[in-house]
């Protein structure tokens, strides 16, 4: 009966087909125009040198060549400064995000929404509220909050620049990524630990499962793996996405010994202020290859084999 | 019953949990401090604003730095509320066009059979990871290319296409049991029909869910005023607050100019606000969206 139904509406496969065509049609075409296009340009325009006014001219690898040879402040500063704060902000929060969330799970439901929301709330400020708070905390005067407070401790006895200063802007570049970094994969992660089915844990006691370390190896993790791989791809792009953060908290592209510049403000740099196209798709796309990697071992870590 | 394991979600408070209240109220007050802060700073009058040591509690509430903020205008001449007007129109339509053709695309890819559908949903998964910074040089160049740079299309149509958005509607359509839907295809309902009056009411968190990530990707934009607009009026709100409180530090000390410090935090506050209040509104449906979530 089933199969004689189905059968039936096959017959009017074409108008099926068109209404098919015309549900995917919108979401295609932004996503062609403004993602699939755009990493494809980005890999020919790498290949040229383009300067805006010029057509791009073919240069085969030389932008490559050059970004791996000659450009000093790239493998000195940029390369050293994405990897560094990418591994702290991008597993470091995910793992934070992780043990946040497995934490929550073991409390009541009154407290651990209101804690949720106070461990969310900071992923939802914008770059204003960013440079706002965050630049008034760690202010160089006497004014700034945190010098206040270590002055009036006397653990310092004169205020330290630390937005320009080369020795301090990084770490708190970290700190204020971490800070805003519980976004929604960590909501995710929260609702997947949530929703592991607790015979799994009473079976896996009585199979002699021993403690609450074992547990979140043997039984947490595994039942909730396909939330694991979205909390590790948000956690990546998280990480890649905030590179702004370290130029907005001291004000100024580069930052001081280009301390808190990462790739995307090298980007930037040559793109938007050097106008060398060309030498800026060539960035994006070993920008574009570093996210790659960072997904693939997520993908390897969390894949369900089936 | 012998069974004293662990107890995920538990009902009632034991000590056993008092361990993870020590790690995780200081946490969560740490999470807050920065934003119990801005609302502090923002409602502090001009005296309180540079008293030395600094106060973190406000002693007397003011609203000067709001009528500061809603007073001036742009070095240009435009007025704020422009910039807010822009915003408030330019957030409305995305939101609207982006739920609209996420639950299209959504559908098809959940529940419609057809060649490329596996090869389509991978791409849309390795674009999850998708950094749109990485291409804003040929994004620009997408933009100017078709003319749209200077007009509001400009703001909107580059962030309608969310790998993210469609991926989470996705998951959430396929919870959606293929028997319902094939009871309406026998009584002669057409795609658009089963959309509006089946998927629509069901998917209803995710959509929510989605609102929420679009809101707060429109409303905190300023990318799309600094790159793809010159002409003033059409810029956005986040885009002047973003320069107004960046113009009131001074690059040399990183400190704060006297008069701009407390409407920096106006601005700040006014531009958080909105995605706290949606957020707290629907912040179950979110929680049930995300159950669903994980890639498989």
């Amino acid at each position: 009966m089933r199969a004689k139904l189905r059968a039936k509406y096959q017959q009017k496969s074409l108008g099926d087909a068109l209404s098919l065509f015309g549900l995917l049609l919108p979401y295609g075409i932004v996503f062609m125009l403004f993602v699939a296009i755009p990493i494809a340009v980005s890999i020919a325009l790498s290949l040229t040198y383009f300067n805006v006014i010029e057509p791009p001219r073919y240069m085969g690898l030389f932008n490559y060549i050059t970004l791996l040879t000659q450009d000093e402040v790239f493998s000195r500063y940029i390369l050293p400064n994405t990897v560094k704060y990418a591994i702290i902000v991008g597993p470091g929060g995910y793992i934070l995000s992780f043990l946040t969330a497995w934490m929550l799970a073991q409390i009541q439901k009154l407290p651990r929404t209101i804690m949720a929301l106070a461990l969310y709330t900071p992923s939802m400020v914008g770059p204003v509220f960013i440079t706002v708070v965050w630049r008034t905390l760690f202010s160089g005067d006497e004014a700034g909050y945190i010098n206040a407070l270590l002055l009036r401790l006397e653990l310092i006895d004169k205020p330290i620049q630390f937005l320009l200063s080369s020795d301090y802007i990084m770490g708190i570049m970290i700190l204020v990524s971490l800070w805003s970094s519980m976004g929604i994969g960590f909501l995710a992660m929260l609702a997947g630990i949530l929703n592991v089915n607790e015979e799994l844990y009473e079976a896996a006691y009585m199979d002699g499962l021993r403690n609450r370390f074992q547990e979140i190896i043997y039984i947490t993790i595994p039942s909730m793996k396909p939330q694991m791989l979205f909390g590790a791809v948000m956690a990546i792009v998280n990480a890649f996405n905030t590179g702004w953060i370290g130029v907005t908290l001291c004000g100024a592209n580069p930052t001081p010994g280009y301390a808190a510049n990462v790739i995307i403000n090298h980007i930037e740099d040559y793109g938007f202020t050097r106008y060398e196209m060309g030498y800026a798709a060539a960035i994006s796309v070993a920008l574009l290859f570093l996210v790659t990697c960072f997904s693939k071992i997520a993908h390897k870590l969390f894949t369900e084999k089936d | 019953m012998a069974y004293q394991g662990t107890k995920i979600n538990p009902t009632r408070f034991s000590f056993s949990q008092l361990k993870f209240y020590i790690i995780l109220v200081p946490l969560s007050v740490f999470m807050v401090l920065p934003i119990v802060y801005i609302i502090n700073q923002a409602f502090k009058p001009l005296d309180e604003l540079f008293m030395f040591p600094p106060r973190f509690f406000v002693q007397k509430p003011t609203l000067r730095n709001f009528q500061e903020l809603f007073r001036t205008a742009s070095s240009t001449g435009v007025p704020m509320s422009r910039y807010l007007l822009n915003s408030v129109v330019l957030t409305a339509i995305t939101l609207l066009l982006t739920l609209l053709i996420v639950v299209l695309s959504g559908y098809a890819l959940s529940k419609k059979n057809f060649r490329a559908k596996k090869v389509l949903l991978n791409i849309n998964q390795m674009a999850l990871m998708f950094v749109p910074v990485s291409v804003m040089i040929p994004r620009y160049l997408v933009v100017v290319n078709l003319g749209m740079d200077n007009t509001i299309l400009a703001h909107i149509v580059p962030l309608l296409a969310t790998p993210v958005g469609l991926f989470l509607v996705k998951q959430f359509i396929d919870q959606i049991p293929d028997s319902i839907l094939e009871a309406a295809r026998i009584d002669g309902a057409k795609d658009f029909y089963i959309i509006r009056r089946i998927i629509i009411p069901l998917v209803r968190p995710a959509l929510a869910t989605v609102a929420i990530l679009t809101f707060q990707a429109v409303w905190n934009s300023a990318e799309s005023s600094n790159y793809y607009i010159t002409d003033e009026t059409l810029k956005t709100f986040a885009f002047y607050l973003n320069s107004l409180a960046a113009s009131n530090f001074s690059n040399v000390t990183g400190s704060v100019s006297i008069a701009g410090a407390g409407m920096a935090a106006a601005s700040g506050l006014i531009m958080f606000l909105p995605n706290l209040i949606i957020f707290i509104f629907m912040q179950s449906k979110v929680m049930s969206t995300m159950v669903h979530s994980g890639i498989k």
